[in-house]
Order: structure tokens, then C-alpha cells, then sequence
């Protein structure tokens, strides 16, 4: 119970940050104050919090798991991909978003896309499309919350308490403090998942012995030595992962926390700091999680090492209901937990764990992103700000926290994690498939709001269509092959399309439809494409 | 020029991400503990860290930034 008690404490430091240490008097635009912090962070904590936002539960706990079970190569498919493209594009899609903002005091890049391409309707629909894939990660951030708060108790606080903690605190710095709490919170949020990397490394270092004894014996084992290579993954697999970074930039919380840097040269140190911020995360994840299959002394991680056996000696001869049993018992999510259980004293692990819950909070600036879209696109575009004025909006965006935070604890009370899960995965290629809205809209004069609604459309149609294909077609087969290569098919991890991932040919895809339907249209008015280029 | 160079740097950059002929290779072992696959990619990370560097160095988008100055010099 003490590591639960470090981290109520901790979950009351996170309140006092986010609603009353930075708080400024409201000016006299109270939705670019609420949404956008009146758009003046400096410059460590828009890199610590723009990094932080990035961050999900998935960047320490998840990354450590997918490393247990697939060994080294979780750390360039995941990390040194996003280490080039993420600070790239936010170089070059991050800065001029920015300058535009700040240009025509745009508050989400949908109102940036009415502007550029002339367009209403338009508009909401690409709204609602970036809407409906960011809604799964809230629901996955409260379950994250209770499932977190549950293990480091020990199961004394049950799923449905610690869920209702971790909502209810969210809920009430983003309520109150806006985008100016959110970013303080995300910056000391990111400072905490910066040194727990490190102390977590060290200490279960030691009590193993030393990682040198450990990827030795990995090394000397046929069955283990797979796990310090890359032979889990094909090449191909590997490089259609570098479509999903793309992703990144398009998410409507990272593109909106790019509108809050008050000088455009605070830039500069997030673009050039982002790459060693993903190391100094990801790499000591990654390694932790490989090195614990050698943990052979922990009786949780015994366990699972053992269930994984048994799924590759007699997985064939099992039913599918054993072999879902025994994935589930072999899955490593909760591996850091399991190694600071018995290598760390009670008293760090307790901050470590408050370190963990640091990371699964991250839906904070997403639940914010929703308000601000629906307050932004949808309340004053459609003439509630006219009407009823811009306090009336804040209040609008400030209520609709309240009941998106509801709606998502009562999913997720309801509703098992995999779906989510899976709504994740499949909503990380459709924002990346939405990636040519952003490179048209700043980067080719020609670009029309027909190719925007093409690509927009495309992106959610390809996104349900893989879906609906997972949930259909479940074990693993060649559905569809041309000549003797494999079109279609369906893979244990998912789904493979000429052997790549999904997001290569619907990035691709989407990219194509900008174009040609951007020629086939009428291209905006002159004056429209002059407030750009 | 300069920017030509800085292009088929990023472009390099993302081909060596693909480092096939480290692949099924474990051996060496860097400083007795990490596998050469990821001690490559430990390097690449930094590596990039120095072409951003070189990016805002000599690609930024200045244009922008004039305008970033006159709004504060308002």
C-alpha cells in the first residue's frame, strides 16, 4: 500500500500544478487563454510538455512488454523511427502551422483548413474524422489509470476506484486550468518519466547482477538469442513501420500544442533535443524489458517465460481458447511493474510507480484537444460564439471535459481493453493517412477541399476496412495472393498488404487521392492561396 | 546547395534506418551489454540529434521568424 500511498501524493502535486500554480489572470480572449495558454509557453516547457503529450502509457510500459517479447528491434521500429520523423515534421509542418496560427488567430488546424481551402462543411466532417480516432485513447488513458492504480496497491484499490481517481483528477486540472495546466503538468510529467527511465535502469541493474551476466546468457540460450537480433520481424514489416511516426504531427492535441509557443525559435531546442529525449525513454524501456528474460528469479516473470514456452512447444495441438489464455498469461505490459516489485525498495518504488502513473495520465491534452474542436469547429463555426459570446464557448469547451470524461469512465467500465487496444492501433495509420492534408494545405498552392475530403474519407473507409478484415478473418491465412505473392493477408499481429503494414499503402493511397482529385477540382480563390504562399 | 546537402542527408538518414546487415547479427556486444543492433541505433538517435541541429542552423524557415520578431517588436 505505500507505493499507492506516493502516488496519491503524487496525483496531489499533479492537481496543485494544473489548476492553481500557473494561473494567470484571463485577457481579453478567454478561448485563446483556455485552449491555447494565449499561446506564450517558453521554451523547456513547450519541449517538455509538447514531448510529454507525445508520450503515451505505451512509451514505458508498453515498449517494455513488446521488448520481452520481441527483443531489440522494439527500439528502432518504434523509437529511433519517431526520433527522425516526428522532430522533422515539426521543423517543417510545426513551425508554419504556428506562423499561421499566429498570423489569423487559428486555434485548431481545422479552422487553418476552412481558411486555406475555402470550405465549411468540409471542415466538420475532417473534425469528426479526428475526432472518432482520438476517442479510443481516452477511454484507453482511464483504463490505464485503474489498472495502474490496482497493480501498485497491490488489488487493494479496485479497477473501478483507481479509474475513477485518474479520470477525476484529469478531468480536474484540464477543467480548471486549461491548456496552461495541462502543459505545466505534461512538462513535470516528462521530467518524472526522464528519471524514472534512469533510476529503474540502475536499480534493477544492480539487483540483477549486472546486465553484462544477463545478455550473455540471453546470448547463450538458442531459445533467447533471437531477442538481442532483429530476426522477429521481416524487413519489409520493419520498413512500413516508418509510415506510423507520420502519424504523429497529425494528431489534433499535437498539432493544436504547436499553436502554444509564444516565439517561433522555441522550436528550435524541442526539434534538436527531441531525438535524445526519445532515447533517454525509450532505450533503458526497451532494454529493461529484454533483460527481464533473464529474471528468471521473479516468480511473475517465471510464469509468463513459462506460458511462452508452452505456446511454442504445443501451441498447434492447443484450442484457440488455450493459446488466447496463454498469450495473455506470456504478455509483458506490466514487466517494469513485475521487475520493480522485486527489485526496488518499497520506498522507490513507490515514486517509480508515480513515475508510471505519469505516464498513463497522458489523455489530458487529448481530452483537451476534443473540447477545443468541438468547442472551436463545431460551437463557434456553427454561431454559438457569435451568440452567446467567447465566455459562453469556454464554459461550452469546460462542460464538454466534464461529459467526455464521464462517457469514457463509464466505457471503460464497461467494455473490455483489446477493443481499445485495437481501435489504437487502427487510429495510428488513419492519422498518418491524413497526413497529406497538412503537407497540401502549406505546401501545394493546387490543393483543393475535394482532395482534403478525399483523403479525409479515405483515411476513415481504410481504417474501418482493416477492421472490420481483423474481426472477420482471425487466424492467420493468405486471403488474397497475385502470381504467387501474398496481396492480402491476415497475420498473427494484424494485417500485411504486399507483406507491409496497412499504413504504407493507405498513406500512399491517400497521397494519390489528394492529388488527383486536387486536379480534377476547382482550386480556391486566389486571395485564399495568397494568406499562404 | 546547403539545402540540397541537408535533403540527401535527411534522405540518408532514413535509408540507414534500415540497416539490414545488422539484422540477425547479436555480436559484438558493446561495452558488455549492449547488442551491436542496438548500440547502431543508440548512434543513429544521436546522429539525427546533430542533423536537426544542422536543419535549424541553416534551413530555418527565417521568413516565418521575421514575422515572429515584427509581432514582438509591435
Amino acid at each position: 500500500m505505500i507505493p499507492a500511498l506516493f502516488v496519491f501524493a503524487y496525483l496531489a502535486i499533479v492537481i496543485y500544478i494544473g489548476v492553481f500554480a500557473f494561473r494567470r489572470k484571463v485577457g481579453e480572449h478567454p478561448a485563446e487563454d483556455y485552449f491555447l495558454a494565449n499561446r506564450s509557453l517558453g521554451q523547456f516547457v513547450f519541449l517538455l510538455s509538447l514531448f510529454g503529450t507525445n508520450m503515451t502509457a505505451f512509451a514505458i510500459l508498453g515498449s517494455s512488454g513488446h521488448a520481452f517479447s520481441n527483443g531489440i528491434v522494439t527500439y528502432p521500429l518504434m523509437a529511433s523511427s519517431s526520433a527522425l520523423v516526428v522532430p522533422l515534421s515539426l521543423f517543417l509542418i510545426g513551425t508554419r502551422v504556428w506562423a499561421m496560427g499566429k498570423r489569423y488567430g487559428f486555434i485548431t488546424p481545422v479552422q487553418m483548413f476552412r481558411d486555406r481551402w475555402e470550405c465549411s462543411h468540409i471542415g466538420t466532417v475532417i473534425t469528426v474524422v479526428q475526432a472518432a480516432m482520438l476517442v479510443p485513447y481516452i477511454i484507453i488513458g482511464v483504463m490505464g489509470g485503474g489498472t495502474a492504480l490496482y497493480a501498485i496497491s497491490g488489488g487493494r484499490i479496485p479497477f473501478w476506484i483507481g479509474g475513477a481517481v485518474v479520470a477525476m483528477v484529469v478531468m480536474t486540472y484540464v477543467f480548471f486550468g486549461g491548456m496552461r495546466g495541462t502543459a505545466w503538468v505534461n512538462s513535470f510529467q516528462t521530467t518524472l518519466f526522464l528519471l524514472f527511465g534512469a533510476i529503474a535502469l540502475v536499480v534493477i541493474g544492480v539487483g540483477m547482477g549486472g546486465f553484462g551476466n544477463a545478455v550473455n546468457e540471453l546470448l547463450a540460450s538458442p531459445s533467447t538469442s533471437s531477442l538481442l537480433t532483429r530476426e522477429k520481424v521481416s524487413p519489409l514489416f520493419f520498413l512500413s513501420y516508418t509510415f506510423i511516426p507520420l502519424s504523429s504531427i497529425n494528431f489534433p492535441h499535437m498539432i493544436i500544442f504547436c499553436l502554444t509557443a509564444e516565439r517561433m525559435r522555441h522550436f528550435k531546442k524541442t526539434v534538436i533535443l527531441y531525438p535524445i529525449c526519445m532515447l533517454a525513454i525509450w532505450l533503458p524501456a526497451v532494454f529493461l524489458g529484454v533483460a527481464a528474460n533473464r529474471a528468471t528469479e521473479v516468480p511473475t516473470i517465471r510464469a509468463k517465460l513459462e506460458a511462452r514456452q508452452t505456446l511454442a512447444s504445443q501451441g498447434a495441438a492447443l484450442s484457440p481458447e488455450e493459446r488466447g489464455e496463454l498469450r495473455a498469461k506470456s504478455a509483458g505490459d506490466d514487466i517494469l511493474l513485475r521487475l520493480l516489485d522485486h527489485y526496488a525498495p518499497l520506498w522507490l518504488a513507490g515514486l517509480l510507480g508515480a513515475g508510471i502513473m505519469a505516464a498513463v495520465m497522458a489523455s489530458d491534452s487529448q481530452i483537451l484537444a476534443l473540447s477545443t474542436m468541438f468547442s472551436e469547429d463545431i460551437f463557434a463555426f456553427y454561431g454559438g460564439k457569435e451568440r452567446f459570446g467567447e465566455r459562453a464557448q469556454v464554459v461550452t469547451g469546460r462542460v464538454f471535459v466534464i461529459a467526455l470524461t464521464v462517457i469514457a469512465y463509464a466505457i471503460a467500465l464497461k467494455f473490455p481493453q483489446p477493443i481499445f487496444d485495437l481501435a489504437v492501433q487502427y487510429a495510428f495509420s488513419g492519422y498518418s493517412a491524413m497526413m497529406p492534408l497538412l503537407v497540401a494545405a502549406l505546401f501545394w498552392k493546387r490543393s483543393t477541399k475535394w482532395g482534403a475530403l478525399a483523403s479525409a474519407l479515405w483515411a476513415a473507409a481504410s481504417v474501418i476496412a482493416v477492421a472490420v478484415f481483423q474481426s472477420v478473418v482471425t487466424t492467420p491465412k493468405v486471403v488474397w495472393s497475385i502470381g504467387g505473392v501474398e496481396a492480402l493477408a491476415r497475420t498473427p499481429a494484424g494485417t500485411a498488404v504486399f507483406g507491409l503494414l496497412p499504413v504504407a499503402p493507405m498513406v500512399i493511397i491517400s497521397s494519390l487521392l489528394m492529388i488527383v482529385v486536387s486536379l480534377a477540382t476547382k482550386r480556391p480563390s486566389e486571395k485564399a492561396i495568397s494568406r499562404y504562399f | 546547395m546547403k539545402r540540397s546537402l541537408l535533403i540527401i542527408a535527411i534522405i540518408a538518414l532514413y535509408l540507414l534506418h534500415q540497416d539490414f546487415w545488422f539484422w540477425r547479427a547479436a555480436a559484438p556486444i558493446v561495452f558488455g551489454f549492449l547488442p551491436i543492433g542496438l548500440f547502431y541505433h543508440l548512434c543513429y538517435t544521436l546522429v539525427i540529434s546533430a542533423l536537426m541541429w544542422a536543419l535549424v542552423r541553416h534551413a530555418w524557415p527565417s521568413h516565418l521568424e521575421d514575422e515572429d520578431k515584427e509581432a514582438h517588436t509591435d
